[in-house]
C-alpha cells in the first residue's frame, strides 16, 4: 500500500487501467487469438483425434482444391451471396423508401416488417420446411392446389431447393436493414429535396441524384453486412435438409455446412480447419473488396 | 365581364386544382399505405401460420385456413410434459442471460478503459481487440472444441458460453458511447475521492444505459438464437439449448407438424413478446448498434 501512495497520479491510473483489461485481455489471447493460429498452424497438419498430429505441409489445401464437392460447395456459397445480397438490399430499400413516407399507423407498419428479425433461424427453418411439402402436407403447395396450380417441388428439388432455403434467410434479415434504411433516409438533410422541389426536379431524379448517392454509406454497412451473413449461411440449410444435409446432392451445401461435417462427423480435423481458413480468406477479400467497389465509383 | 371576375374564376380554377392535386396526392398515399400494409401482413403470415398450427387438432393441419376451428392447447401441454422443452427453455434462458450480464460488465469496462485512460499501449489494445471482428466464429469453433475436450468443459454451461462472454463488437459500441460522457464529470468525481472503479461504475455507467440497452438486446438475442457451437459442443439431451433441442425434436417428431410447430413458437415467442412490449425502444437501440457498430 505504501508502494502505491508513492506513484505520481498518472502512474496510479495507469495500474487501474491495465487492470480493468487484465481479465479481457486474458480472453482475448486465450479464446480469440491462440485459436486463431491453432486453427492456422491446424490447416497444415493431418489429424483425427485419436492418433498423432502429422505435418502434412500444403497437403490439406492441395486435396480440397482438387475435390470437385468443395468447387460445388464453394459455388453454391456464392450462389446465396448473389442472390441474397442483392434482393434484400432492393426490397429492404424499396420498402423502407415507401414506409418513410407513410405517417398513419407508422409504428404498426415498421413493426410488422421488423418482427422476423426477432425470431430464431432453426424454429423458423422448420416452419418454411413445413410450409415447403408437397401435398397434402405443405401450405405452398395445398395453395397453389386449391387455386389449380400443380405441385412444386421445393426442398426436394436440385434446382429449387437453395432459392428456396435461401428464402427465409432473406425473409428474416429484411425488417433490420429497413430500419437500417430508414435511419439513413432520415439523415439526409430535407434542405436538398426542398431546393429539388422548388427546381421542379422528377421524383425519379430526385431518388437517383440525391437520396441514393446520400445513402451510400448506409448501402456500404448493408451490403457488407448482409453479405458476410449469406456467406456463413449454415442453420437454415442444416435444419431444412436435417435428412440429408446440404441435399439434395450437395446442391445446397455451404461451407460451413461442409466444415461441420468434416470437423464433427468425419473427424478429419486437419482438413476442416483449412476449409475454415478458405472462408477466412473469403470474408476477408469479399469485405476489403466491397468497400473499395463502393467507395470510389 | 369585368377584370375582377376573371380574376376571382383564375384563383378559384387555381384552388380547385390545388385540391385535385391534394386529391391524387392521399389517394397516392392510401394505395401506398394500403401495399405496404398487405406486404407487412405477408411479412408475418409464417409467424402466424406456426402459432395457428400449433393450436390445431392433427386432422386439421394440412387444412391452408389460418384461424383454427377449434383452437387448443393440447400440443403446448404434450410437448411441455415431455419435460425436454422445459429443460431447453430454461438452458437457453440462463445462458443468454448469464452471457448478456457479462458482455455488459466487460464489453463497458474495456470500452471505458480505452476511451478514457490514456496509457502506453491502450491504441495497440484497442486495434487487437477490434482485429478479432475480422475472425469468423467457424473457424475458431474447431480450436475451442480441442480446447473444450482437453479441458473438459463439454456438456457444461460454462462450455456453451465461454467462447461469447466477450464480443469486440460490443467494446467498440462501448467505447463510442463512453466518447459522449464529459471528462469533467470523471475529473468531479475523482476529487470528491472516488476511486476509478466507483467512477465507472456510479458515474461513467448511468450516463450510458441506452448504449447498454441496446447491446443487451444484441447479445441476448444472439445467444438466445445461437446454433452452431451449442450444436457441437453438446451430446448430452439435458444440456441442448432451445435451438438445438428443436432441431433434433423436429428429426424426431417427423410428420408430426403441429407438434414441431409448437415447438418452434415456444423457443421464438419469448422473444416476440419482448419485442412486442419494448418495440420503440428495441427499434432505437438497433439503429444505435447498427449505426455506430
Amino acid at each position: 500500500m505504501t508502494f502505491y501512495r508513492a506513484l505520481s497520479i498518472k502512474q496510479k491510473r495507469t495500474i487501474w487501467a491495465w487492470g480493468f483489461l487484465a481479465v479481457p485481455i486474458l480472453f482475448y489471447v486465450v479464446i480469440r487469438f491462440y485459436p486463431t493460429g491453432n486453427a492456422m498452424v491446424l490447416s497444415f497438419q493431418s489429424w483425427n483425434l485419436l492418433e498423432d498430429r502429422v505435418w502434412v505441409g500444403l497437403d490439406n489445401y492441395r486435396v480440397l482444391f482438387s475435390d470437385p464437392d468443395f468447387w460445388q460447395v464453394f459455388g453454391n456459397t456464392f450462389k446465396y451471396l448473389l442472390l441474397g445480397t442483392p434482393i434484400s438490399l432492393v426490397v429492404s430499400f424499396f420498402i423502407a423508401y415507401h414506409l418513410d413516407k407513410v405517417r398513419f399507423a407508422h409504428g404498426f407498419l415498421r413493426a410488422l416488417y421488423f418482427l422476423p428479425f426477432m425470431t430464431s433461424a432453426v424454429a423458423m427453418a422448420w416452419v418454411w420446411r413445413w410450409f415447403y411439402q408437397g401435398v397434402p402436407i405443405g401450405l405452398f403447395n395445398n395453395m397453389l392446389a386449391s387455386v389449380g396450380i400443380g405441385q412444386i417441388e421445393f426442398l426436394n428439388s436440385t434446382t429449387n431447393a437453395l432459392p428456396a432455403i435461401l428464402a427465409p434467410a432473406i425473409w428474416a434479415g429484411l425488417g433490420f436493414q429497413v430500419i437500417i434504411f430508414m435511419a439513413g433516409l432520415r439523415a439526409i438533410p430535407r434542405s436538398y429535396y426542398e431546393a429539388a422541389q422548388i427546381d421542379g426536379v422528377s421524383t425519379w431524379t430526385v431518388l437517383w441524384e440525391i437520396t441514393i448517392p446520400l445513402l451510400r454509406p448506409t448501402i456500404v454497412f448493408i451490403v457488407v453486412f448482409s453479405s458476410i451473413g449469406f456467406l456463413r449461411i449454415f442453420d437454415h440449410v442444416f435444419n431444412m435438409t436435417t435428412n440429408n444435409p446440404g441435399g439434395p446432392l450437395n446442391t445446397t451445401k455451404p461451407l460451413v455446412l461442409m466444415i461441420y461435417e468434416t470437423a464433427f462427423r468425419s473427424f478429419d480435423m486437419g482438413y476442416a480447419a483449412a476449409q475454415t481458413v478458405v472462408l477466412f480468406l473469403i470474408l476477408l477479400v469479399v469485405s476489403l473488396l466491397q468497400l473499395r467497389l463502393l467507395r470510389d465509383r | 365581364m369585368t377584370a375582377a371576375d376573371t380574376q376571382i374564376r383564375a384563383t378559384s380554377a387555381a384552388l380547385l386544382e390545388g385540391t385535385r392535386a391534394k386529391q391524387r396526392r392521399s389517394l397516392g398515399q392510401t394505395i401506398r399505405w394500403l401495399l405496404l400494409f398487405a406486404g407487412g401482413i405477408a411479412m408475418i403470415m409464417p409467424i402466424a401460420y406456426m402459432i395457428s398450427t400449433s393450436l390445431k387438432w392433427p386432422f386439421e393441419v394440412y387444412n391452408v385456413r389460418l384461424i383454427p376451428e377449434e383452437p387448443h392447447l393440447e400440443n403446448y401441454t404434450y410437448v411441455l410434459e415431455d419435460g425436454r422443452f422445459y429443460g431447453w427453455f430454461v438452458n437457453s434462458l440462463i445462458i443468454a442471460v448469464l452471457t448478456t450480464i457479462s458482455n455488459l460488465f466487460f464489453d463497458s469496462l474495456v470500452g471505458y478503459t480505452l476511451c478514457k485512460f490514456t496509457f502506453r499501449g491502450r491504441y495497440i489494445v484497442f486495434i487487437a481487440i477490434l482485429s478479432t471482428l475480422m475472425i469468423p466464429t467457424e473457424m475458431l469453433v474447431i480450436p475451442w472444441y480441442l480446447m473444450s475436450q482437453s479441458f473438459g468443459w463439454l456438456d457444461s454451461y460454462w462450455g456453451i458460453m465461454f467462447p461469447g462472454l466477450m464480443t469486440a463488437f460490443g467494446v467498440f459500441l462501448m467505447r463510442q458511447f463512453f466518447q459522449t460522457v464529459p471528462d469533467d464529470f470523471i475529473e468531479a468525481a475523482r476529487i470528491d475521492g472516488l476511486n476509478e472503479f466507483q467512477i465507472w461504475w456510479s458515474v461513467a455507467l448511468p450516463m450510458v444505459k441506452p448504449a447498454l440497452a441496446a447491446l443487451a438486446i444484441f447479445v441476448f438475442l444472439g445467444n438466445w438464437t445461437a446454433f452452431l457451437w451449442p450444436l457441437i459442443v453438446t451430446t448430452d439431451t439435458a444440456l441442448y439449448t432451445l435451438p438445438v433441442g428443436l432441431s433434433s425434436f423436429g428429426d424426431e417428431a417427423d410428420v408430426q407438424w403441429e407438434l414441431i410447430m409448437t415447438g418452434a413458437a415456444i423457443s421464438t415467442l419469448p422473444t416476440l413478446i419482448v419485442f412486442l412490449i419494448f418495440q420503440r425502444f428495441i427499434i432505437r437501440g438497433v439503429v444505435m448498434a447498427g449505426l455506430k457498430g
